[in-house]
This record gives structure tokens, sequence and C-alpha cells, in this order.
């Protein structure tokens, strides 16, 4: 088990246990998480799962595609050096105890 | 009698969003989903993607997991229809003769796919994709099939297509239409997924009449209008779907092809709402046009829209139509709503796989189609939603993002 710590757009901490091969997207709806609507259900193309990362562990993770770089250009104003797009990056153990900040959905 | 303070009748993405958001607006009264599938509510995109395909197993494509909607106390009254609404009295009839109260109700109920108006479509090893039983009904026969017809140019049908053609089935496409994709997308965009289609070795027929289904007990071909019949053990037939509307209509709520609502989501009755592929709404990137919008971010947006109004926070919704289409390794992203466009402009190469087509209406940005191209379609986002004059000989430049473009 990978223990992952969100941030809800209000504050609240929300530590979760997430299952390897999931996607941060995926660990966040399926423990209820405020913050990640995930319209598009995972294949990039909402930029509704949008989170700022632990810098600790940005770097460890594989790099973005253009297709997220681009979609991240919807949340422009939210966006940080530690954006990504939960629904690209797969979990395992080398996640554990990463923190994401959710800045939230606007709708 | 049970009565709930909000009643939302339909367990899809439009449904399931309207609870997901009152709660997430702090209301507090009682909430209830009446959902005619005996399924938590889940995604139906991937039906025809990657669930059809057999890369996404089921859990992952619940919108909330079971513990999600008893936690947020959003009670799931599940294999049950209304088929009854008594607006004066505010109350619902179910399938099962029981009756539910109500203080708002959300009508978000879908649609039912469109049949085939002719003979043999009751055959075994026909089918539609619209629920999670109609994918299950396929993937329990494609083992014995070698042959598949699919009926239906649209997104379902083509997405169909691509997933068949990856397990290895022989597909025929029948479109009814001398082009695939001809009510949502122009002429450069339907003629690039044709080819794209045939490249991958779908037999991809336009302007194709289908005078029956034949078979004994199950589907043995489809017969064409010109005699030739198309060897088949499945057909898949996605020609669209029929607002689930009934009930209303037959309660006096306006409406025709879909129920009419204002502005804010309200029907003609002030107690009742629609919302998603049902509702047919006056849309200001369809130049105000009266017209339903069958996709998740209409359902969403409309379920939010809907939501504020009932909070007492009422907004005009305004919300810019989008849409995605997965095929093979194409990423198809629209933005706004080309019908009615008069010029289309094609920036960067259809061989290269990696391109849009920008419509335009008198002059302005209305609407985009990118293939392979998210940047085109994030970007040209926030130009639709500004009414963009843009110099087509600069929209055709693809050495300048479209965000840098001068403005006329």
């Amino acid at each position: 088990m990978t223990t992952i710590v969100f941030f809800e757009p209000d504050g609240t901490r929300r530590e979760v246990e997430a299952n390897p091969g999931e996607s941060l997207m995926e660990v966040a709806v399926r423990h209820g998480v405020e913050g990640v609507d995930a319209d598009c259900g995972g294949v990039c193309a909402c930029a509704t799962c949008h989170g700022h990362i632990d810098p600790a562990f940005f770097g460890r993770l594989l790099a973005m595609n253009d297709t997220e770089d681009a979609m991240l250009e919807l949340v422009e104003d939210q966006r940080a050096a530690n954006s990504r797009l939960l629904c690209q990056i797969q979990v395992g153990p080398e996640l554990d105890g990463i923190v994401i900040k959710l800045p939230g959905v606007r709708r | 009698m049970p009565h709930f303070d909000v009643l939302i009748v339909g367990g899809g993405q439009a449904g399931a969003y309207a609870a997901i958001q009152l709660r997430q607006q702090g209301f507090v009264g009682t909430v209830a989903i009446a959902g005619r599938e005996n399924e938590l509510p889940y995604e139906r995109p991937p039906l025809s993607k990657e669930y059809l395909l057999g890369d996404k197993e089921w859990e992952r494509l619940l919108i909330r997991p079971a513990s999600f909607w008893q936690e947020k106390a959003i009670a799931l009254l599940l294999g049950l229809e209304v088929t009854a609404v008594q607006p004066t009295a505010r109350q619902v009839t179910m399938n099962d003769g029981s009756s539910l109260g109500y203080g708002k109700l959300i009508w978000a109920t879908g649609g039912e796919p469109r049949r085939l108006a002719c003979p043999g479509t009751d055959l075994k090893g026909v089918h539609v994709v619209r629920t999670r039983a109609h994918a299950d009904a396929i993937l329990g026969q494609l083992s014995d099939v070698s042959r598949a017809v699919i009926v239906g140019g649209g997104y379902i049908g083509l997405e169909a297509a691509a997933v068949l053609r990856k397990l290895g089935k022989e597909v025929t496409l029948l479109e009814a239409l001398p082009r695939v994709l001809a009510r949502v997308a122009g002429e450069d965009v339907s003629s690039f997924y044709e080819a794209e289609h045939r490249a991958q070795g779908v037999d991809l027929r336009t302007s194709a009449a289908i005078s029956a289904v034949e078979g004994l007990d199950r589907v043995s071909g489809v017969r064409l209008a010109d005699g030739s019949l198309i060897e088949c053990q499945m057909v898949i037939v996605g020609i669209g779907i029929i607002p689930s509307v009934e009930p209303l209509l037959a309660a006096g709520i306006k409406g025709e092809n879909g129920i009419e609502v204002d502005d804010f989501c309200r029907t003609s009755d002030e107690n009742i709402y629609a919302i998603g592929d049902c509702a047919a709404q006056a849309n200001r990137f369809a130049g105000g046009a009266v017209l339903r919008v069958e996709s998740v971010q209409n359902a969403n947006d409309q379920a939010a829209c809907a939501v504020k109004a009932i909070l007492g926070e009422a907004q005009s919704y305004a919300a810019i139509p989008w849409f995605w289409s997965n095929q093979y390794d194409l990423k198809l992203q629209t933005v706004g709503i080309s019908s009615g466009y008069d010029a289309a402009i094609l920036r960067g190469d259809c061989a290269a796989r990696c391109f849009s087509v920008l419509y335009l209406k008198a002059g302005r940005l209305i609407a985009v189609d990118a293939i392979n191209a998210t940047r085109d379609y994030v970007q040209a986002r926030k130009l639709i939603e500004e009414w963009a004059m843009i110099a087509p000989e600069d929209l055709v430049d693809t050495s300048r993002p479209l965000k840098d473009l001068p403005r006329l």
C-alpha cells in the first residue's frame, strides 16, 4: 500500500491508501476527495484533476507529455511550476507519502 | 410516502453530478437519485472505447465509489423507473407502483438508443451501446464473432469500429448520409476519419441504405437496398438517441425533442428542472438556437447550473461545449458548436495526422475540431469564448500558436 496525502481546496488534509497501477486521479475519486471532478474519466481531455505536487516528489515523476502540458493551459491562472494532471500519474511505491494540493475545480 | 427535498430522476452522468454538486455546495436537505439501471452511477464514454476493448475494468468506470453516496447521504433508488409525474402534488409514480414526493425535481433521464426502422432488428446479435448491460451483451458475444456490421458513422459507431478492428474483427460500417460525422463536423474531418478507418481495414460505406437485418433466430447478415448482403454475426447500431421524457410531456411540461428549459435549466414548471441529454436549451454558442447537447460536459455543467438555481444562486448557463473522441491513436477534441459555419479553415497537415479545423461564421471563430492537436483545442477555447475575429491567413500559420495571433 502506498499512502497519498491530498489537501482539498478548503485546506482539509486527507491521507488515503492507493493501489499500484491506479492513477492519482482515480485514488482521489475512489476516496471521495474534494477538488477532483475527473470529468473525462482519465483520458487527459478535461483538466479537472489538476494538482500541485509536493516539490520533493515532483522531479521523480515521469515527465509530462505535450498533451498534458497543453491541457494545463486551461487552468493557467492556477498553474504553478509543480502543476500536473493527476490522471496522468500512475501510483507506484516511489510515491509513498507524496503530498498533493488541489486548487479546486471552477464551474 | 417517502419525500425528498430534491429528487433526481436518472442515475447517469447528469443526475450523479447534480447530487454531487448539491452536497459540495452545502445543501443539507434530503436527496435521492432514482435510476432505472441497477448500477451505481458510472461513466458512459468508455462503454464504446476502453471498456469494450477490455482495457478498463468496471470498477474504474464508477463516477464515485459506493461509500461516497452513503457518506454524502444521497439515497440511491436503483432499478426504479419513474412512469408518471404529478407536478401539482409534487409527486412521482414509480414502475413498482410506489410514489415519492419531492420539493424540487431534477429530470436527468438521458435517452434511449434509436432503433433501426427495418425488419429484423430484434434478432439476437443486434446491439446498441448506451448502458453497461448493452456493452456486456456485446462483450459476451464477441468470441463468436468474426464479422460485424456497424450501423451509423457518428462517434459511437466510429469508436466501436476502432475497438472491433483492434480486436481483430472484420468490420463493415454503414452510414446513411454521404459522409461520416455529418451532423457534428465539417467535410475535412469527415473525409479524414473515413480514410483512417479504411486504412485500418474497415469496409466503410457512405450513402448506404439498409433494407433488412436478416437471420433466423440470430443475425446472419445485413441486406442493403441495392439487394446485396453483408454477412455478419453481430450488428451494432449507433444512430443517436431519443430523449426519455414521456412522463414529463404527459404531465404537461413543455417540450418536444427534449424538455425545454430556460437559462437556469428550469422547465415550464418552476419546481422541475431538466439537465443533460434530455434537456433542450438555447445555447449561446449556437447563436441562441435551442438544442440538446449530448456530452459529459453538458451533463455536468447543466447539473451545476440547476443546483445553483435550486440553492437560490441562479446563474445563466454559459458553459462552452467541449467533447472528445478517441479512435485508434487519434485524439479528437472539439470545442464550440460548428453547425451554421460559413467557412472551415484547415490548420496543419492531415497527412501528418496532427491538425485542426477552425469553423468561422461571419468571420468569427465558433468551433474547432482538433485531431492530435491539443494545444489548438485549448487555445481555441478562449478565442471562441470571446468570439475572436482572426484573419484566415493567420489561422493557417502553424508556426505561431493560436493564442498569439492578432485579432482583427
